[in-house]
Order: structure tokens, then C-alpha cells, then sequence
């Protein structure tokens, strides 16, 4: 199923060939417009729908087993944080919209940059925690669980 | 074919393949390392590759020890009876122990967790699982690996480890091409994590035609994790651990959130529950330490995947399929509706286009599910992967060699599908894994052991000849014939890959055989094997896309060789439902309460299979359980 290009509204800007994890959208040499070239290696993933800034680009269900007729489109927002869906049936019965958020915080902001925090200590290095451990795991001053603190032992045989 | 040869050198990290663990890995790695030289490459886009580009609406794997609710013990003991004993405890204790602190790291990187209102805590699903509005879960950790890496080479295909020339069994980097360019890129690196992905494709699905792509895994995951690692002499480690999934019918939407949050369940084509009927019979096969309907329902301790897509597999066989999801009760609920759909548009949009375009409305209709055809892979609910060190803390001496997560090959590092016999860890777990593993990298080269690489340039161009040979067997004879794809000299990747899942499904436990295979039935399908992989040596790619897919082709096949000799080995029924062994129909603890182990030899391609010991996590559960037990 695959996704599909609306020849009037895809401008070739290559957003979808270049998100595409499948490597399946390509611009075609005379259109100059993006199109599916290997429908049976899509995964209807929908990466390249949401990345398409014309709405270009739409999915009809994998001719094998979906009826024509049908419509699950999207609108997803990094500004406003959200994704935004539609789905309609092939009777026309139910048409829903739906509404989520893709995220908490303004995007790409809350991601730490590794390079500027302290370096780990020595001691750190030695144990077996790691970055933002203990403090992390459970957000209190709690340490690392281990075979001891836990009252395990690791022995060979047969238990259940 | 003029391509460029381009060589980054003096790499300390390389990633191969990021997904959620190679993410991992990359981001840890620059805490550890802060002056490494860091470098991601990815065949596809970082920022939507791996399993996880579409999204998730659950992080699976997530203990809880903040609020209370588990300890990463618990996980083990859930992962064992899962997959039926057989798991590496040390590495799945490790991964458990941290991966909270993961899940708190992407929250914090606003990852949006959905929180119980009453309690506080985050919205369980179930045990283990909590709900996300995971859409951007990949694009956000992306961001995180981005930031902590010198580079990142998007759309440069991994094919091949470099191995260093003055050290045996010594990675020493990696090489492969630019999907867009065609360049020959050379990493040289002292390090080298494995985050490449498991394996889709490789049995024949259920779909047909267009439909080939609407597999339950991703259709990249080209089995590339052990392609590379197989092929470089890494020891692998449970590969005939296949996992088939009982989920909605074509779309193979999930139905974790329906069966756990919604509770719907399931029942036969008449309305009758089925499961209980066929445990009986299934308790003579496997004994009753692995299938106690009884304890189960006492204990809440859950009946394995395996066992209960049986079940499914055995009411089908008996006439009285489909079997359905009953959702007409849950879905009256509103609110419950919305988060039925919104878990496929989360993360298998597929599934809402197909009931869109089928009209099945699951307020009025039990939707139908099935059993897929089997995927191989490590981070799910089965444990393929390499064979790796655990660490210091926890490991007995048989899985322990200096570096946590380091494979048989020094400075091979892995982390998600990549590690095996670690199931349950899901993407918490797999972007755990790249961290431990990352620490254990920078560790590993600040103790000198990544001195004194040597990588002959004899090597490079051999590699460089290797990955083109495709385009110029294409070239040459091509034209001997008038047009079409049909070629005395060549097969193209498309043919080699039917061949391939043809032959996995006939012969290795496929769905067309009801996933029933025998000791007669793999080894003619190891000799069809062989002649498929003298093919493979005259597979012809007529573009740089086709070269794509006829690397991505021999990984899935040196993958499928695995397992075709993982699974003649383990002389057993380990996990019915999964694959069934016709010639030896019992669970066999006498004799396979073991792990496997294969090594194929890089010289000569033979393959050696040895058991190795299996150690449990015992504390007070396990005392108390009867003797013997």
C-alpha cells in the first residue's frame, strides 16, 4: 500500500526520499516528482506522508487484502506539538478525528548535550552505573540494584 | 563505475545501524568518551529508522522500582517463563536494573508518558508496559544521539566489519556505500556497536504481492545485526528461537493494549473460549513447571506466547477458525475506543487503513486474528542475537570476558536485536543496552585493547570489489538477453529473496507447513541453502537501490543459515507454537536445558554448534519452588 504522489501537488522537493526508512521514495527523472518505486517493501510506516510539506503524498491499503474507498490521513505539527488524524470508511459510516501530542516540550529543545556535562569520575567508571545513575533509576538517592541487594544468587541447573 | 572511496579514520565508536539501540549507544558513548570520536551510519535516516520510525504507543519494558511496583528480578522471572527457561539472566537482570532510568531520560526529553491520575505513577498497560504517545519517539532520540555524535552518515549501508590485519578476531570497523551517491565509504574504528536490527522477510509472509510489505516487523530489519556479526565469526546464540505473533489479521495491528488495557479477549469462530481445551495435551509436551493453568491463574504468572499461540495454531487446525478479538464490549466505552484506534495510529497505521477500508468496526464486529509467519529477532518475545559478555557483577564465568556486551570478536560490541538471548527488552531496553554497551566500549579502548590496528589496503579494495560485484555482474550480462528480468547468468535480489522465503517456510517451520519442520526437512534445506548461496555470489543489482536490496538479501540469508542450524541442533519441541520439531515433539530439559551457541568459520563457512550452560537468578521464589524445580 502503499503511499501514492498526487502529481499536482508534489513541487519534487524531496522531503519523502529523504526520510523515507525503506529507501522507496524517489523523484522521478522526467516528472520530476516523488513517486512509490517498490510498494512491496512499504510498510504504510507513514514517515514520508507526515514529512511531506503539500500533503502530497496518501496511502491506498495493499491491494492484496484492503478495498478501495477509504482515507486515513494525517497532519502532524512540530510547533504545536501535536498529530492530527482522520480516518474514513469505505461506507462512509464513520469518520473520525483524532488527536494526539508527539511531544511535552518545545521541539528538539530538551534533549542534553552530553559534551557539557561534568566529566564521570573515576569511581563512576569502576561501578556499573551509568549517566544521570543512581539518582535516575528511581529519582531518589536509592543505588543500583544488584545480585546481592536483591538476595540472588546465579546458578547453573534447572529452576522455574 | 567511478565511485569514490571515502575513508573516516581514527573513529573510536562506530555505530552500525541506529535504531533504539544504536541511539543508545551514541548518546551514552560521549559521557563515557567525552573526547571519542563518536560516528553513527545508517542506511536510512536517523531520525525515522529501526524498528521504531513509525512510532509506539507503549514502552514495554519498564519496571516501575519508583513507584513500587517491581524489581528487575521480577522482569527476569517473567522473561523465563516466557520463553520457556531459556534466557541469559545476567544480561536480562542488567538490562532491567537500568532501564528505568532511560525511560526517565526520555521523559524528561519530553517523550509524552501518560500518568495514572490517582497513583501518580506513569499508566500501566499492564506489568510491564506503560502508555505513551509515542508518534515521535524515534525523531525524539534521535535528537539525543545526534547531539552526542561527531557525525552522522545517514543513507550509508553498513555491509561488511573491517577486521584487523595484525590481531585475529579483532574488529577494527566497518565498510559499505551511500545509498544516494554510491559512494564506498571505510569507517576505521576501534570500536565498533552493533545496532543494525533483526530479521523481517526472511520466511515467506502470509501477504502476497503489494501486501509483502505489510509484515509485522519492519520490512528494513534485513537481518543485518547478524549478517554482520555471523559473517566476521562472532559467536551467535539462540537463532532457531524464531517468534511468530498472534495478531489482527493482515494489518497485524498489536493487540498488547487490547488484550491488557482494553480487555477484550479472544474466542473461535462460534463464540466458544478454546484455549483451556488444548492445554492438556500441550502439559504432556512441555511438563507441568512450564504449564500449570492452575498456578497461573492463582499466581497471575503468565501462560507463555508460545503455548497460547498454539492454542490458536491447534482450534484453527480443528475446523473451528477464524479466531476473533472480542472488542464489541470494550469499544461501547468510548474513551476505551479512542485508544483502540489510536495505539494503531501510533504505531501500525496500517491496521486503521485496513478496517477503514473493510468497514470493520470494531464496536460492532470482533475483528479476526491470526498467527504471522516467523521472525527472527532479539528484543521481543524471543532472544536471537549474538553472543555476548555480561557484566562483571552479575555474570557467572561462562558468560563473562572483560567488557559488558562485547560479542566473541574483540571490540564488537552489541545492543538491541544485535545481543541475544535477552528478550523483553523491547526499545527501553534496546536503548539501555547501547548504553551499557557504549560504557564498556570507552572502557575497552581506554585500557589500550583497540592499540595498534592494523587494516591493509588490500583488505579496503577487496571489500570495495566485493560490494559492487552486484552492479557488474548486471552490467555484463544484462544485455545477452533481449529485455525482462529473466537472466541465465543472474537472479535479481526480488528472485533471491522469494527463493529464500520459499525455502525457510518449507523447510524451517514455516506458516505454510503449520510451522512444523524435522532433522530430514533441514538438512535438504541446508543443501538448497548452499546452492542458493553460490547464487547469491551472481546476484545482479541494475541500480544502487537493488544494490541496497541485494546486500540487505545476503544478510537476511547468512541470517536464515543460522537458523536453519540453530534449529536442527536443539533436538527438541522447545516453544509449540513458535516451531515444532516433528522428530523430537517434546519440551526435553534432560538434554536441551542448555543455550545454543554456533560459530560459522569466516575461512571456510563451516558451522560448529556447542551448548552452553544455563544459568537462573534464584532468591526466595526459587527456594521455595518443589525440589527439583
Amino acid at each position: 500500500m502503499p503511499t501514492f504522489v498526487y502529481m499536482t501537488r508534489c513541487d519534487g522537493c524531496g522531503e519523502c526520499v529523504d526520510i523515507c526508512p525503506s529507501d522507496i521514495m524517489h523523484i522521478d527523472k522526467t516528472l520530476r516528482r516523488a513517486y512509490n518505486i517498490e510498494p512491496n517493501m512499504c510498510w504504510e510506516c507513514y514517515s514520508c506522508v507526515k514529512a511531506c510539506p503539500h500533503q502530497a503524498i496518501d496511502v491506498r491499503g495493499y491491494a492484496d487484502f484492503a478495498p478501495l474507498g477509504h482515507s486515513v490521513r494525517v497532519i502532524r505539527d512540530e510547533d504545536k506539538g501535536t498529530i492530527a488524524w482522520r480516518i474514513k470508511f469505505r461506507n462512509g459510516k464513520k469518520d473520525m478525528e483524532l488527536l494526539a501530542p508527539i511531544t511535552t516540550k518545545p521541539w528538539g529543545s530538551a534533549t542534553p548535550k552530553l559534551a557539557d556535562e561534568p566529566a564521570p569520575s573515576k569511581e563512576m567508571r569502576d561501578s556499573e552505573l551509568l549517566f544521570n545513575e543512581p539518582k535516575y533509576i528511581r529519582m531518589d538517592e536509592g543505588g543500583l540494584h544488584t545480585l546481592e541487594s536483591n538476595g540472588l544468587t546465579i546458578k547453573k541447573g534447572v529452576y522455574y | 563505475m567511478a565511485y569514490k572511496t571515502i575513508i573516516e579514520d581514527e573513529i573510536d565508536i562506530l555505530v552500525a545501524g541506529a535504531g533504539l539501540g544504536g541511539t543508545g549507544a551514541a548518546f551514552e558513548a560521549r559521557y563515557w568518551g567525552k573526547n571519542k570520536k563518536i560516528v553513527i551510519a545508517e542506511k536510512a535516516n536517523i531520525m525515522r529508522s529501526g524498528a521504531v520510525a513509525q512510532g509506539l504507543y507503549a514502552i514495554n519494558c519498564y519496571m516501575g522500582t519508583r513507584f513500587g511496583e517491581n524489581n528487575p528480578e521480577d522482569h527476569v522471572r517473567y522473561a523465563r517463563i516466557d520463553l520457556m527457561g531459556m534466557v541469559r539472566e545476567d544480561l536480562a537482570f542488567d538490562m532491567a536494573r537500568h532501564v528505568d532510568s532511560t525511560v526517565h531520560n526520555f521523559e524528561e526529553w519530553g517523550l509524552p508518558i501518560m500518568r495514572n491520575e490517582k497513583k501518580g505513577s506513569y499508566l500501566r498497560e499492564g506489568r510491564w508496559q506503560i502508555m505513551i504517545h509515542g508518534e515521535s519517539y524515534k525523531p525524539i532520540v534521535a535528537e539525543a544521539a545526534k547531539k552526542s555524535a561527531d557525525k552522522v552518515f545517514n543513507r550509508v549501508c553498513i555491509t561488511h566489519l573491517l577486521m584487523d590485519d595484525s590481531k585475529e578476531n579483532r574488529v577494527a570497523g566497518a565498510v559499505g556505500f551511500n545509498v544516494r551517491t554510491g559512494n564506498y565509504h571505510v569507517f576505521k574504528s576501534k570500536t565498533v556497536i552493533c545496532g543494525a536490527g533483526g530479521a523481517s522477510n526472511i520466511f515467506k509472509p502470509r501477504s502476497v504481492g503489494e501486501g509483502a510489505g505489510r509484515v509485522w516487523y519492519a520490512p528494513w530489519s534485513s537481518g543485518s545485526a547478524y549478517g554482520l556479526m555471523i559473517e566476521a565469526g562472532a559467536k551467535m546464540t539462540q537463532m532457531e528461537n524464531r517468534i511468530v505473533l498472534a495478531r489482527f489479521k493482515d494489518g497485524y495491528g498489536p493487540v498488547g493494549a487490547y488484550f491488557l488495557h482494553l480487555k477484550t479477549y479472544t474466542q473461535n469462530a462460534y463464540g466458544e473460549e478454546y484455549e483451556s481445551k488444548w492445554f492438556p495435551a500441550l502439559q504432556e509436551m512441555v511438563g507441568k513447571e512450564y504449564l500449570d493453568p492452575e498456578v497461573s491463574h492463582r499466581t497471575h504468572r503468565p501462560i507463555p506466547t508460545c503455548l497460547r499461540n498454539h492454542a490458536i495454531i491447534s482450534e484453527v487446525n480443528a475446523g473451528r477458525g477464524p479466531i476473533h478479538m472480542v472488542t464489541m464490549e470494550a469499544f461501547q466505552d468510548p474513551h476505551l475506543e479512542e485508544i483502540g484506534w489510536h495505539n494503531f495510529l501510533g504505531m501500525t497505521v496500517g491496521q486503521a487503513v485496513l478496517w477503514a477500508a473493510t468497514d470493520v468496526d470494531p464496536k460492532y464486529e470482533n475483528p479476526e486474528l491470526t498467527t504471522s509467519e516467523p521472525y527472527v529477532m532479539g528484543s521481543h518475545a524471543t532472544g536471537c542475537g549474538a553472543w555476548c559478555s555480561g557484566p562483571e557483577d552479575v555474570s557467572p564465568p561462562e558468560y563473562y570476558w572483560g567488557y559488558n556486551r562485547m560479542t566473541t570478536v574483540e571490540g564488537l560490541f552489541g545492543a538491541g536485536d544485535a545481543v541475544g538471548g535477552t528478550p523483553h527488552a523491547f526499545s527501553s531496553g534496546s536503548f539501555t543496552e547501547g548504553r551499557l554497551a557504549a560504557k564498556a566500549a570507552c572502557k575497552y579502548i581506554d585500557d589500550g585493547k583497540g592499540e595498534g590496528i592494523v587494516v591493509s589496503d588490500k583488505q579496503i579494495a577487496d571489500l570495495k570489489e566485493k560490494i559492487y560485484k552486484p552492479l557488474e555482474t548486471h552490467r555484463v550480462y544484462s544485455n545477452e538477453v533481449v529485455a525482462g528480468s529473466v537472466n541465465p547468468n543472474f537472479i535479481n535480489p526480488r528472485q533471491g529473496l522469494d527463493r529464500l522465503q520459499k525455502l525457510m517456510d518449507e523447510y524451517c517451520g514455516g506458516f505454510g507447513v503449520n510451522y512444523m519442520t524435522n532433522d530430514k526437512l533441514l538438512n535438504i534445506g541446508l543443501k538448497k541453502m548452499y546452492l542458493l548461496g553460490q547464487d547469491l555470489e551472481k546476484v545482479a543489482a541494475s541500480d544502487i537501490h537493488e544494490l541496497l536490496r541485494a546486500w540487505e538479501l545476503k544478510h537476511r540469508f547468512l541470517t536464515s543459515e543460522s537458523v536453519f542450524h540453530h534449529t536442527l541442533f536443539r533436538k527438541e519441541t522447545r516453544w509449540p507454537g513458535y516451531y515444532y520439531r516433528g522428530d523430537a515433539m517434546k519440551l526435553d530439559d534432560e538434554n536441551w536445558h542448555v543455550l545454543t551457541v554456533s560459530r560459522r568459520d569466516p575461512k571456510t563457512g563451516e558451522y560448529t554448534m556447542e551448548k552452553a550452560p544455563l544459568y537462573h537468578l534464584v532468591g526466595d521464589i526459587e527456594k521455595a519452588a518443589p525440589e527439583g524445580h
